[in-house]
């Protein structure tokens, strides 16, 4: 009946015991381990209470989850509703203002979400590179010695991030919208570009057979410029000549599409935008809604950039600066070769967020109806009742493209990290 | 494990009861309100002023209903929504009746799981422009922005209207009026586009309404009522014949001031309606109560006529400001489309 063991005699024994292997200790003490208080032991032992602790949390997630899928599953069986994707395929009967690809009333409901998509695309790929471009600019302005300069990106900083986005979005819709004149009364560049309250139209090119001759000799370009670079760089190393790279490979890269587009026989037709009855004619237009919403988010995300770019510089020791400049770099030198590559490293993580972010708040299009993901979104389900169902397709898209750009910014800044030896 | 499984087992029937919203009627009474899904901004229809005091034809159909369910008018709570939240609040849960000029549509009626209990309001889409543009008719609108509500049957009759007059059109599309409206006065967009009855209000609200028109062609048929979820026969025939009670009370001449008079009424149309109990000249007394069916008190229409009006007095109240004449809504006995099934 009594099992007796060594270890029952030796606290320290059992003790290291319980550590080791708890569920044996447990299970060979038998009735013996009830007196000795080895009931409530097993909650002081770490592992074991780690392992408890996760399995409970576990648990508790799968029931969370199951009893929200359950739920749904049940309230959908009593509105008659079920769950799938067939209504993607039907028409969507409602327009859209703008769109970067074939849309129509016709269209699915399937392409509406898809045209929603690339208009949410193109504000944020834009927005982007607009923002870090006007961002680093004001981030440098605020570290200059120039008072003034300094003071304009301070104050410029401190109010634009401190007002909420959605107001300032409404209010470049207000200023993009009210100072424009109407369609008769647009602002004329060249019997051209025509700026009015519709947007700003300008003309529209379509190429023709042959054009392909363009883009190959741009990609010739691009590849030409890597390969020019690599080899620069080397001959550098080996004889401390610089070559400029950069003013022999720019103008190839803008003269190659044309010089193939000559060869080809110029295959380009422009359309012109023309003024006919209420609105104008041929021509692209971009919609003020576009022009609001990318003005917004850039000139916004932009002070939260000059900030991370302000930081990162600061951060890098000023020895390094001066250093630099021992070694007879200029100050032009000092922040390209030495300064921007270690601030790199400090501005590349939190960047990350504010791509991550602008393309989040690209959302609130939906406030001055540009037709985003969302809005799509929003009316397809309006239309069709599929709020699950199309809102399952809005988060997943959203997550999709900010794990695409954390995954490519995570793959730059493991490029730009400081390489040790 | 037994402990994790009576956990599953209380949660499976925990949400059985969580999700139990089939019976709104006791849902009502539990909570003694209804939630009423409103409209937050149609002058006429259904908007509360600074003080949070809702008014509108919409409104009023609330009121009614909770009259009639409730047994007082003002036990009613507004929910504002707009156009393309209002489905998922209904089906949600979030609201027990949406009474804001919403559509019966195929679509709606059929893949929502929601059900359309009677029309209300008779309208159909039209236009508005500004005077100066020199427009008179829809036929010369080609080429126009049209700015219009999104997530409405607005914006789909608009396509339609353009394809098969084979004419262009650009849409730009918000998601409250507010914005819309905005939009058209700042000359986002030539025309602004809704329901005529909302054309009307939403003219009001500009600056200067002598400078814009509702044109004159209406292009779509817009049946408005009240929406129910489809999972609830009871509450469907509620909200459905309180409609029919207060088209039925202009009908026989019951309004909100005479009621009580009518109690005495020999008239046998308006004893069913006032479930007044008739007696006999051997002084039996039978029964007159139609509110039982529907599981309300036998002052279900009475309440309702009283505390709201019949369905004139309703109209009148909320769309005499409006300029919006009877036309169509108007009794089937005078030339109009509103027909109540009989109560008997």
């Amino acid at each position: 009946m009594k099992s007796f063991t060594p270890r029952q005699f030796s606290g320290r024994g059992r003790g290291r015991a319980l550590h080791q292997d708890p569920m044996t200790d447990q299970s060979d003490k038998g009735i013996s381990s009830a007196p000795h208080g080895i009931g409530t032991d097993f909650l002081y032992n770490p592992k074991l209470r780690g392992i408890l602790s996760q399995v409970i949390v576990l648990v508790l997630l799968a029931w969370g989850l199951y009893w929200i899928v359950a739920n749904t599953q049940a309230n959908l069986v009593k509105l008659n509703q079920n769950f799938g994707f067939d209504f993607l395929g039907k028409a969507a009967g409602f327009d859209l203002s703008t769109s970067l690809i074939e849309y129509s009333s016709n269209s699915n409901f399937g392409r509406a979400i898809l045209a929603g998509f690339y208009n949410t695309a193109l504000v944020s790929v834009v927005g982007i590179i607009f923002a870090t471009i006007l961002g680093f600019i004001v981030g440098i302005m605020r570290l200059s010695k120039n008072w003034v300069i300094s003071s304009a990106a301070t104050i410029y900083i401190e109010i634009v991030r401190n007002v909420p986005l959605l107001l300032q979005i409404f209010i470049w819709y207000a200023l993009v919208l009210k100072p424009l004149p109407g369609v008769k009364q647009a602002f004329n560049i060249s019997d051209t570009v025509f700026v009015s309250n519709r947007g700003i139209t300008a003309p529209h090119a379509t190429f023709g057979d042959g054009a392909w001759l363009a883009l190959a000799l741009l990609a010739a370009g691009l590849v030409g410029t890597w390969i020019f670079r690599r080899w620069s760089r080397k001959k550098q190393e080996l004889t401390g000549q610089i070559l400029p790279v950069w003013w022999i490979s720019i103008p190839i890269i803008i003269a190659a599409p044309f010089i193939g587009l000559l060869l080809a026989g110029w295959p380009v037709t422009w359309s012109y935008p023309e003024l006919a009855g209420f609105n104008f004619k041929g021509g692209m237009t971009l919609v003020p809604e576009f022009i609001a919403l990318f003005l917004a988010l850039v000139i916004y995300t932009a002070t939260f950039i000059a900030e991370i770019v302000r930081s990162g510089i600061i951060a890098v020791s000023h020895g390094q600066t001066e250093a630099s400049q021992a070694l007879g770099l200029d100050n032009g030198k000092t922040l390209r070769l030495v300064v921007i590559p270690q601030a790199m490293r400090i501005i590349i993580p939190p960047l990350t967020s504010q791509y991550l972010n602008l393309t989040k708040n690209s959302s609130l299009a939906v406030a001055i109806g540009y037709p985003d993901l969302m809005y799509a979104a929003g009316t397809v389900n309006n239309q069709s009742g599929k709020a699950i169902e199309v809102y399952s397709i809005a988060l997943i898209v959203y997550l999709t493209t900010s794990l695409v750009t954390s995954l490519f910014m995570n793959w730059f800044n493991s490029r730009m990290k400081l390489v040790e030896r | 494990m037994k402990f994790l499984k009576s956990l599953i087992m209380a949660s499976v029937f925990g949400l059985g009861a969580a999700a139990a919203n089939a019976a709104t009627l006791d849902d009502v009474k539990a909570k003694g309100f209804i939630q009423c899904g409103s409209n937050p901004g149609l002058i006429g229809f259904g908007v509360p002023d600074d003080q949070g005091n809702w008014t509108g034809f919409d409104v009023d159909f609330c009121r009614a209903l909770a009259a009639a369910v409730l047994g007082d008018a003002t036990k009613v709570k507004f929910s504002p929504l707009n156009a393309k939240e209002r489905f998922t609040a209904l089906q949600s849960g979030a609201v027990d009746v949406l009474s804001r000029n919403s559509t019966w549509t195929m679509s709606r009626d059929t893949t929502l799981g929601l059900t359309f209990a009677g029309i209300t309001y008779y309208d159909g889409q039209g236009f508005m422009v500004p005077t100066k543009l020199n427009v008179k008719s829809a036929t010369e609108l080609n080429g126009a922005s049209v700015c219009v509500q999104t997530g409405t049957t607005t914006e789909l009759n608009l396509s339609d209207y353009f394809k098969a007059s084979k004419m262009e059109y650009k849409v730009v599309a918000f998601e409250k009026n507010e914005e819309v409206l905005k939009a058209y006065q700042e000359g986002r967009c030539d025309v602004y586009s809704t329901d005529q009855s909302g054309l009307y209000a939403e003219r009001l609200k500009l600056a200067n309404a002598a400078e814009h028109m509702v044109l004159p062609e209406i292009i779509s048929k817009e049946p408005l009522g009240p929406v129910v979820r489809q999972s609830d026969a009871q509450w469907f025939a509620i909200v459905k014949w309180v409609h029919n009670a207060m088209l039925t009370a202009e009908e026989l001449g019951v309004t909100s001031k005479n009621v009580d008079e009518m109690k005495a009424s020999t008239n046998p149309e308006i004893q069913r309606l006032l479930s007044v109990k008739v007696k006999n000249p051997d002084g039996t007394e039978a029964d007159n109560d139609f509110g039982k069916g529907l599981g309300l008190g036998p002052d279900w229409a009475y309440n309702a006529i009283k505390q709201v009006g019949n369905y004139a007095e309703v109209f009148d109240k909320n769309l005499a400001q409006l300029n919006i004449a009877r036309g169509k809504n108007a009794l089937w006995s005078q030339g109009g489309l509103q027909y109540a099934a009989p109560i008997r």
